[in-house]
């Protein structure tokens, strides 16, 4: 118990260090430059508080939970040796936790509000939400078919820069052929479909296949399925926008 | 009181968040896998952590350094502010106007990228399987050092109003161009901390300062101008991560070089 205390302990100096940047700043511009005093500061206290507490228990909980299950399914799965369930089972958990991910919600939301601007879909609320729907599901099917190809990579051992390369070289084509208004959001969107929860668990994953099967190296292999989340929601948002128009 | 209210409403987010994820894995678990899952209570006392944790850190943001932080990128890009030593604000803006816009991007994207979990996540990760060849707190540095970089640039755009695929283009050449160079070993991780850097913390500040910036200087619409910003803060870690690397086999050489003259 006692060293448990103590471990939670260290987390939680290591976690005050981490946010010591970010308080910083804030506190340099609004006191400086911005020459403004800070309002209600044992709100703020309190919510500093928290905020390193709850990192606290996030690394704890990684530690304990998040990467062992990863690497355990993992290597589940390599034993087991079937690739249509370990593919089954990629795409579910890119769909899956896409679907439901605040950021993306906001973002399409953005997204249909853009739209009806640029006056490419009606400006009623049924319009807009069929809209942000749909570009919903794209994301979330587009990182599912990331993670089963990320998956594939680690299986096949292929190199990754080609991948993305390719990858690249898509989105550079198709950016000419998609609707202006749409890039800035397709290439944000490809930042923020990977939440906090998900890159942990996709990372043990992917580094769980890479050292349980052999010829495969963790370090050149088993990192990479976030790079492929990132990247195919930006092709797929602007081909949905080119689609939708 | 109403702390507890907004923690409870955040539990129910976080919930609905975490739900997906656990049906996904212990369905496979239970329907294909079939095998106990290892150390059963100590994986459902991390998720439980993992839970709480969120909770209160989204919590405390939102209580703490979401509205300053917000309410800041709105003061710093507002006309009364860049011009209040003048007596009038001027028709022509130029973008040396914005100075303390840019330290800010940077500094803001330095400070929120360190605190961001999902960096921490990987950046453990990457320790442990490269036996300590990358550091923790290497990674964690290049990556703010990447999104800080990419951040100022990408406020850059917004005031000048130039396109944003030509900067992201010439992002991909860079990235590409360094792919040939960089260690081996370094080229998924790097790729990967793209996409990592942008989550909680990050995010609605960003959200806000592109939005804020958008609105205020003449000729730009926020629903157009204001996005981008995010693409900048994922692109260009992968290029500080590749640096990072090429530094320190560089030094590595250097170091053994000068041993093999000694002898």
């Amino acid at each position: 118990m006692k060293s448990q205390f103590s471990s939670f302990f260290k987390h939680f100096i290591a976690s005050a260090r981490d946010l010591s940047a970010i308080v910083a700043v804030i506190a340099f511009f609004q006191l400086v430059i911005l020459q403004q005093p800070i309002p209600n500061l044992a709100d703020i206290l309190v919510g500093v508080l928290l905020v390193m507490l709850g990192l606290t228990f996030f690394i704890r909980g990684l530690e304990m939970g998040l990467f062992p299950i990863g690497e355990s399914m993992a290597y589940a799965f390599a034993r087991k040796g079937s690739v249509f369930w370990l593919l089954a089972f990629a795409f579910c958990l890119g769909f899956g936790t896409t679907i439901a991910e605040p950021a993306l919600i906001a973002v399409a939301a953005e997204a249909a509000n853009v739209a009806a601007v640029g006056e490419m879909i009606a400006h009623t609320d049924a319009a807009m939400n069929s809209y942000a729907t749909g570009l919903r599901y794209t994301v979330a099917v587009s990182v599912g078919i990331a993670l089963v190809v990320g998956v594939l990579r680690i299986l096949k051992g292929w190199p990754i820069h080609y991948v993305i390369i390719g990858g690249y070289i898509t989105v550079v084509v198709i950016t000419f052929f998609a609707p202006a208004e749409i890039v800035g959001i397709a290439y944000d969107s490809g930042g923020v479909t990977t939440s906090t929860i998900t890159v942990p668990l996709v990372t043990a994953l992917g580094v769980g296949l890479a050292s349980s099967i052999k010829g495969r190296n963790p370090m050149l292999d088993g990192f990479g399925l976030i790079a492929f989340a990132s990247l195919t929601p930006m092709i797929f948002v602007m081909i949905y926008g080119m689609v939708m128009l | 009181m109403e702390l507890l209210i907004s923690l409870g409403q955040g539990l129910l987010n976080t919930l609905k968040d975490v739900i997906p994820i656990a049906v996904i894995i212990f369905g496979f678990q239970l329907l294909v896998i079939r095998r106990a899952i290892p150390n059963l209570k100590k994986v459902l006392i991390g998720f439980t952590y993992v839970l709480i944790g969120l909770v209160l850190f989204l919590q405390g943001l939102e209580q703490a350094l979401f509205p300053l932080g917000k309410l800041m990128a709105t003061q710093l890009t507002a006309p009364e502010f860049l011009f209040k030593g003048l007596a009038e604000i001027p028709n022509q803006i130029h973008w040396q106007d914005y100075m303390w816009v840019y330290i800010f991007a940077a500094a803001i994207g330095f400070a929120t990228t360190i605190a961001e979990p999902a960096l921490i996540a990987v950046a453990m990760k990457a320790q442990e399987v490269s036996g300590g060849a990358i550091s923790v707190w290497g990674l964690r540095i290049a990556v703010a050092l990447g999104v800080s970089v990419g951040l100022t640039l990408g406020v850059f755009r917004i005031i000048t109003g130039t396109p944003l695929q030509y900067y992201i283009m010439v992002g991909y050449a860079i990235v590409i161009v360094q792919t040939f160079f960089a260690p081996k070993m370094i080229i998924a991780l790097a790729y990967d901390s793209g996409g990592v850097t942008t989550s909680t913390v990050t995010v609605p500040l960003v959200a806000a300062l592109g939005l804020g910036l958008a609105s205020t200087v003449p000729g730009r619409s926020p629903v157009l101008d204001g996005f981008g910003l995010i693409a900048f803060a994922s692109l260009f870690p992968i290029i500080s991560v590749m640096i990072y690397a090429q530094l320190a086999e560089w030094r590595e050489h250097k170091k053994q070089r000068r041993k093999q003259d000694a002898l």
